[in-house]
């Protein structure tokens, strides 16, 4: 056991920390898509908020909340401890360098995309996580993120970071396979093309929300906040 | 096209690894377009020779893409700006007249520059003594063929045995590491059954090697792929995962 926990002091095996976190985080987002998707029944929000005080009642929602907030902070620090010992690892830097068709943008940027995949992690919990499961308020769930997609700067602020969230999950989703070892010659171009596929639905899925309720398209606003 | 370019060039110059370099320019003119980029190289040396210079140091051994000596970063790339290329199969064609070429060192800290363009990649050797061999029974030759390898894992193996060692991945990467070159052992000695008794321990062992020669952690970003002048492909660093992976997870 303690000779298996080695593995992950070297390089190989802080790549694969990030797999496996980054995975983990990939159930949640799948999962937490579902639930938003609720705000789409046009039923006054009513399923939507059954699920969210689900969430909050739960005993073993509690225990999986635990589970993630570790993932989140194991990905994010071992991100950004790759990120400085990778730099460092070329301390004299090229007088010129191109680039361009070495890789994508999305994969020379994972440090980048992160840092502001965090800050909007901050900003959204301080919304709705905070205030709704720490200090219980009255108003419903479903009412709060219909109100608050009507204000301009949040409705953007949530679609810029949805796009960066796919550029992450574009690069990241295959790559994760790759660093566990799952993934060889004939794999690798179908997965590569299943990560910006399941990017893509990330992204759309997630941006769906603040364009939905501020243009109040098929009135899902309306019917929540009743105006 | 004209036979001839005139080019300027800008070589980075450095006594030995511990003397702070600098980039100097030289004139260039009349080089023909059919030499290589070394042949433009020793043109260059002969002139600061023969002006009491002393000339630009750089490796080299076979001129002819095959033993990974040449190693120059040419104008922002590792080999210059073709694919599957060393420095030495590189020709002046691909130039522009007119054109300033700018030439540096690979650059990693675990490459110190010996001297102007001559990296120190003994790293590498230490990867490779590190686990990067097979052990085979002294006494009679084995009969041909006594062992039989499934004919696409000696066609993977063989592409992955390749390597020249050249380093252009870990000088095209953007982490500095050295994940393609390790990989591409790892993954050709995994393929084989002859590479079966070390299997675990050589894995463990490259990877530690690896590590404490200082280069980076691989992020699949492919740029090593784009610039192997073998062609080698990240699978094999998939590969070398699995295989560090599996050996970890071993009971002994
Ligand atoms: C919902 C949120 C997130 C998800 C689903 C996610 C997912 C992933 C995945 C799947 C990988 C690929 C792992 C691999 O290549 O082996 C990855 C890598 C990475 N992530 Fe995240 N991540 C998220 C948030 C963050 C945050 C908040 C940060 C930083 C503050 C971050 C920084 C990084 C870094 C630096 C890498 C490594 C890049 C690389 O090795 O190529 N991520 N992420
Ligand atoms: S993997 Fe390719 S680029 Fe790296 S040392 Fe071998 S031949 Fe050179
Ligand atoms: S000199 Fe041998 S590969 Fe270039």
């Amino acid at each position: 056991m303690i000779h298996a926990l080695k593995m992950f002091y070297t390089t190989v095996g802080r790549k694969m920390i990030m797999a496996l976190t980054g995975l983990f985080l990939v159930t949640f987002l799948i999962e937490h898509l579902y639930g938003n998707l609720l705000l789409y029944k046009l039923d006054g929000g009513v399923a939507f908020n059954e699920y969210s005080e689900f969430l909050v009642s739960s005993l073993f929602i509690r225990v999986v909340e635990i589970a993630l907030f570790a993932g989140f902070l194991i990905h994010i620090i071992d991100g950004i401890y790759l990120t400085l010992y990778n730099r460092r690892a070329r301390k004299i830097r090229y007088e010129v360098e191109h680039v361009s068709g070495l890789g994508t943008w999305f994969s020379r940027n994972m440090g980048l995309t992160g840092a502001v995949i965090f800050f909007f992690l901050v900003v959204h919990l301080k919304s709705f996580f905070v205030p709704y499961r720490i200090f219980h308020t009255d108003t419903s769930l479903a009412y709060e993120v219909a109100s608050a997609f009507r204000s301009n700067w949040y409705a953007a602020l949530y679609v810029v970071s949805m796009v960066i969230l796919g550029s992450h999950l574009n690069h990241g989703f295959q790559s994760a396979f790759h660093s566990l070892g799952f993934n060889n010659i004939k794999y690798m171009k179908p997965m590569k093309t299943l990560g910006t596929l399941f990017a893509l639905i990330m992204m759309i899925g997630f941006a769906s929300f603040p364009i939905m309720f501020y243009f109040d398209i098929f009135g899902v606003g309306t019917d929540i906040l009743g105006h | 096209m004209s036979e001839t370019i005139n080019l300027k060039l800008k070589v980075w110059r450095q006594k030995n690894t511990s003397a702070k370099g600098r980039f100097e320019i030289y004139d260039m003119p009349g080089v023909s377009t059919h030499m290589s980029f070394l042949e433009m190289m020793d043109v260059l040396n002969d002139k600061l020779i023969r002006g009491g210079q002393e000339p630009v140091a750089f490796d080299h051994d076979c001129r002819e893409g095959i033993c990974g000596m040449c190693s120059m970063f040419i104008n922002g790339r590792a080999h210059g700006p073709l694919r599957g290329t060393t420095a030495c199969q590189l020709h002046m064609r691909h130039f522009q007249d007119g054109e300033t070429i700018t030439i540096e060192p690979w650059r990693a800290n675990a490459f110190p520059v010996i001297r102007d363009l001559v990296v120190d990649r003994s790293a590498f050797d230490k990867i490779i003594q590190a686990g990067g061999f097979v052990s085979v029974n002294t006494g009679n030759a084995p009969d041909a063929n006594s062992i039989p390898v499934e004919k696409h894992k000696a066609e993977e193996s063989f592409d992955a045995a390749a390597c020249i060692g050249c380093g252009a991945c870990v000088a095209s990467c953007k982490n500095s590491s050295a994940m393609l070159f390790l990989s591409a052992k790892v993954s050709q000695l995994a393929l084989l059954p002859q590479g079966d008794p070390e299997r675990k321990v050589r894995v463990l062992k490259m990877v530690q090697a690896h590590d404490e020669a200082g280069f980076g952690s691989c992020t699949n970003i492919g740029a090593c792929e784009a610039k192997c002048p073998k062609n080698i492909s990240i699978a094999h660093i998939a590969r070398l995962n699995k295989e560090y992976l599996r050996a970890s997870l071993a009971r002994d």
